[in-house]
């Protein structure tokens, strides 16, 4: 088989590209001009639908579908917010689309904007991706100045405006009701739903959030057609009714105890192995791996004999891990310790809970308190019990919260006791520096 | 609910906070920002980064002028600004520049904790705090999606990859001294 040419990363190294001119000598635009001419909005909802796209930024709900879940003849103002809020622990795919390729995922926003009739895009974008905002803003000034935002897109009937909006460093705000909240000035606190944001989002007004991944990937699709994406990627299980695919390419982002941490185009499906060994160079120092993450830390761990698991949308979850996530590898080796590892995560949720539900700032707290008590050497063995009896009952799936922060919370403790409870059981009983695994040791952060 | 700045102390450095009222250029950008937005309360957080941007806190007279610009009570305003640790109070301000040490995952694995230590060592400060000079403040991160230049960090809002290099991290304090 021929070596898989990138689509949404081919413009990496062309610098030229980040400029409207550039964009444009390398066919860029073309696509919404055509759009715009020769396609309803309905159209591009229809191509898009029938592609199979289900969205990048981790739970992989069909795209087109969402879209036809705005109410019929609207009479607006319909928003689309894009969601580059990106705060995942060890996924960057967004920041490398904004920062190498912007005007690629802003001809994907005004597709999108107008397959689903908005007036305005908001790009919500992390504050932490200060460089990647400059270059959107940018690229968003040269369209102004081009005639390609605004009034009457390329003379067209269509008009839209993209505003940039910059968060303020609160992982919540990745969640796409705490997206909205927060950017209409108020804490970043997730909405109950129903209604979701088809319905009534920002400004209570109809609203789809959608991922630069997942636009970036419009742009394709609407030129190339969706037979050309489902050319690429996993088909639908035939034995699960309820598949709807893994089609198309995904930027996969490999971090940690690898040999070279960084991102990579590849048609959905690739084995946690082949990343890290073929595009990862291996595991670092001649050593063995002992886990990963498969899509950030909500997803939990995979154990070193779990790596054959193919990265698309069903693939962790065979292994008990809860979903593809954001796609984003994190590798350790085998000398680290999975009790530095889970503290290093359990850290991060109660650090970032948002504390509208008790269960979720509740449980994360006391999580962390007791991983940080085996860490210290003073666990008892039935911390292991209280921990998974906490991890299963915070989070949307139990019912307690109304976001999934809490079951991504729950997910790594879950998995890394269960996969490596003789690990935790040596470790309870010897203390830390005595197990297997004491050559690399994480320090403990000063308090804060 | 990004970091907690609990009850330390007051800062030296904030007797240099300006007093009132806002730059005129500052009120200027707040409303230039209102057409682009259905309601008044979205300019919430783009306001409160322009004051901190300049004033490198967002004082009790800020929150009081912002909301008056923006038609809320400064009590609405102050709750979304409470919510962003992001945002410093008077009482405990921003030196010049901000460096953040990112502790998240793919950076712990490759030694940010230790990182962080010896940015303190070397600052003279506890996370959190300021160099007396008033240059340099240093406060850890959750992932700054830098992985794949772990152990990575952040000045203000540009990321700096591999800060674990030889002397890379001296040579960076140096010039953020310098200003």
């Amino acid at each position: 088989m021929a070596a898989f040419e990138p689509v949404l990363l081919r413009r990496l190294n062309r610098p030229e590209c980040k400029n409207l001119e550039g964009y444009r000598a390398d066919g860029g635009y073309r696509t919404l001009e055509r759009a715009l001419k020769e396609m309803s909005p309905d159209q591009v909802t229809t191509v898009v639908k029938d592609s199979g796209l289900r969205g990048r930024g981790g739970a992989g709900f069909p795209t087109g579908l969402k879209w036809t879940f705005l109410p019929k003849g609207h009479p607006g103002p319909i928003y689309l917010c894009v969601n580059c809020d990106e705060s995942e622990p060890c996924t960057f795919n967004n920041r490398y689309l904004i920062e190498c390729d912007p005007h690629q995922v802003l001809e994907g926003i005004i597709l999108a904007s107008y397959a689903i009739r908005a007036t305005t895009a908001y790009f919500y974008v992390r504050y932490e991706y200060g460089s990647g905002t400059r270059t959107m803003q940018r690229a968003i000034d040269e369209l102004y100045a081009a005639g390609m935002l605004g009034k009457n897109i390329l003379g067209s009937e269509y008009s839209l405006d993209v505003v940039v909006h910059r968060g303020a460093a609160a992982y919540i705000c990745g969640e796409e009701t705490g997206l909205i909240e927060s950017l209409e000035g108020k804490r970043a606190w997730p909405r109950i739903k129903p209604p979701f944001p088809a319905i009534e989002g920002a400004f209570r007004k109809p609203t789809i959030v959608n991922n630069p991944e997942t636009l970036a990937n419009v742009v394709n699709i609407v030129e190339r057609g969706g037979e050309w994406f489902k050319s690429l990627g996993v088909p639908p299980d035939p034995k699960n009714p309820r598949d709807a695919g893994s089609y198309g390419s995904k930027l996969y982002c490999i971090s940690g105890h690898v040999n070279k941490p960084g991102i990579v185009e590849l048609p959905m499906g690739v084995t946690l192995r082949e990343l890290l060994e073929v595009h990862g160079g291996g595991v670092w120092k001649g050593r063995k791996a002992k886990g990963a993450i498969p899509g950030g830390n909500s997803m939990g761990f995979c154990t070193e004999a779990e790596f054959d698991i193919p990265l698309d949308f069903n693939g962790p979850g065979k292994v008990g891990c809860l979903g593809l996530g954001t796609a984003a590898v994190t590798v350790f080796d085998e000398t680290t310790s999975i009790v530095d590892v889970l503290h290093n995560l359990c850290r991060f949720f109660a650090h970032e809970s948002c504390g509208q539900c008790t269960p979720c700032r509740e449980g994360t707290a006391w999580m962390l308190k007791i991983v940080e008590r085996i860490k210290r050497g003073q666990g008892r063995l039935e911390d292991l019990a209280i921990l998974e009896e906490v991890a299963d009952k915070i989070g949307i799936m139990p019912g307690t919260t109304i976001c999934g922060l809490a079951d991504g919370a729950g997910w790594p403790v879950k998995t890394a006791i269960r996969k490596f409870r003789d690990e935790f059981k040596t470790y309870l009983r010897e203390g830390p520096g005595k197990g297997p695994s004491a050559g690399m040791r994480l320090q403990m952060a000063g308090g804060h | 609910m990004s970091h907690h700045h609990g009850t330390r102390e007051v800062s030296p450095h904030a007797a240099h906070v300006p007093p009132g009222p806002l730059p005129a250029d500052i009120r200027e950008q707040i409303v230039a920002l209102l057409p682009r937005y259905p309601s008044k309360q979205a300019v919430t957080l783009p306001a409160l980064h322009l004051a901190q941007d300049r004033l490198r806190c967002v004082p009790p007279w800020a929150v009081r002028e912002i909301a008056d610009i923006l038609d809320l009570s400064p009590a609405e305003v102050h709750d979304t600004l409470s919510f962003y640790g992001f945002f410093r109070p008077a009482s405990d301000p921003l030196g010049k520049k901000r460096l953040w040490i990112c502790r998240s995952l793919a950076c712990a694995l490759r030694g940010a904790d230790q990182i962080l230590d010896q940015a303190a060592h070397k600052l003279g400060v506890e996370v959190g705090g300021t160099t007396a000079d008033g240059a340099i403040t240093l406060e850890l991160a959750e992932c700054l999606g830098a992985c794949e230049g772990a152990p990575a960090c952040m000045v203000d809002d540009e990321h700096i990859h591999h800060i674990d290099q030889d002397g890379k991290m001296d040579r960076l304090v140096e010039d953020l001294r310098k200003g």
